[in-house]
């Protein structure tokens, strides 16, 4: 382990602005990307039971 | 002659060949799904490893301190942003070759998350150079091509967005896909050459590493993240581009997703 203490590792030795300001930024994009991974799934899985629905209505 | 022959049969019997399969949307369909959960998993594991790696336990660097640990994310992000342009590409040439409809589906599965590698590339590379060559942008090779990147991806997205089939903008997309790849040899190749900011890549295959192991490790392993994020968001992504174009076929109504 390279840290002492959990102060020190939020530090990142005075350079804290620009490494967690990477990180943050990382994980804020991926978890936007994830999120709308999720609502096209959704959307795409409830049009696709509105289709179903309506051909089912036809017969 | 006849060996010419052969081979014309092999090309014309190669639609029935076994990897062919694969390319029916709906056998994808099922085989993303199954491949999803161990990429998703594969993320998951690299991306701690690295992590823990990187930011936990390899040491201070000499001369930039602490502020090097950025490229546990700019490196992968940087190297994906210019591989799944290439991949794209790929796809797009493949798509044109083999009128395979899944090969442009790929195409457009992938260039959000190509747009936003580069995205993380950009902005994780200005907070890196600001302690260090203080500025967070200038207008230099390496810096403006990965630039160029951003606007191709986003280009892409556009064209294929208002694609859906056309025929026109099909090959407006294939033109724009392989133009972007001489951009992407300018940001390789302007890594370590010509008069730029970028410290160089540190990792050099043809000499002993420059980065300690820890260092080294730890960019490799977010790398391996990074990969198996991009595959696997490009195969949920895939899933649903070709549920929403194959919504009228019988075999989407059969899905278990189909059922209320």
């Amino acid at each position: 382990m390279n840290w002492h203490s959990f102060a020190e590792f939020g530090e990142m030795g005075g350079y804290a602005l620009y490494v967690w300001g990477s990180y943050a930024m990382t994980a804020a994009a991926l978890a936007w990307e994830a999120l709308m991974l999720v609502q096209r799934r959704r959307s795409a899985s409830q049009e696709l039971r509105d289709q179903v629905r309506l051909r089912a209505g036809h017969r | 002659m006849t060996r010419a022959m052969n081979l014309a049969a092999f090309v014309a019997r190669m639609p029935q060949a076994r990897w062919f399969r694969f390319t029916a949307p709906a056998t994808f369909y099922a085989l993303a799904g199954r491949l999803l959960p161990w990429c998703w998993g594969a993320a998951a594991l690299f991306g701690l490893a690295g992590l823990v790696l990187g930011l936990g336990l390899a040491p201070t660097d000499l001369q930039q301190g602490d502020a090097y640990r950025v490229i546990f994310i700019h490196v992968p992000a940087a190297w994906m942003s210019l591989v799944i342009y290439v991949v794209i590409a790929g796809w797009v040439g493949l798509s044109r070759v083999l009128k395979t409809r899944l090969s442009s589906m790929m195409a457009t599965a992938l260039a959000p998350t190509g747009a936003l590698m580069t995205f993380i590339a950009l902005w994780t590379g200005s907070l890196w150079g600001k302690p260090f060559w203080g500025t967070w942008w200038i207008w230099d090779a390496h810096l403006t091509a990965e630039l160029v990147l951003l606007f191709h991806y986003l280009g892409l997205m556009l064209l294929q967005a208002c694609s859906a089939g056309a025929r026109r903008s099909d090959r407006a997309v294939a033109v724009l896909a392989l133009v972007g790849v001489v951009n992407v040899s300018i940001v390789y190749f302007s890594v370590s050459s010509w008069n730029t900011l970028n410290p160089g890549s540190g990792i050099d295959f043809t000499r002993a590493p420059s980065m300690s192991g820890m260092m080294l490790g730890g960019t490799l392993l977010m790398a391996a993240a990074f990969w198996a994020w991009s595959i696997a968001v490009a195969l949920h992504r895939v899933r649903s581009i070709i549920l929403e174009s194959e919504l009228g076929n019988e075999w989407t109504a059969e899905l278990p997703e189909a059922r209320p």
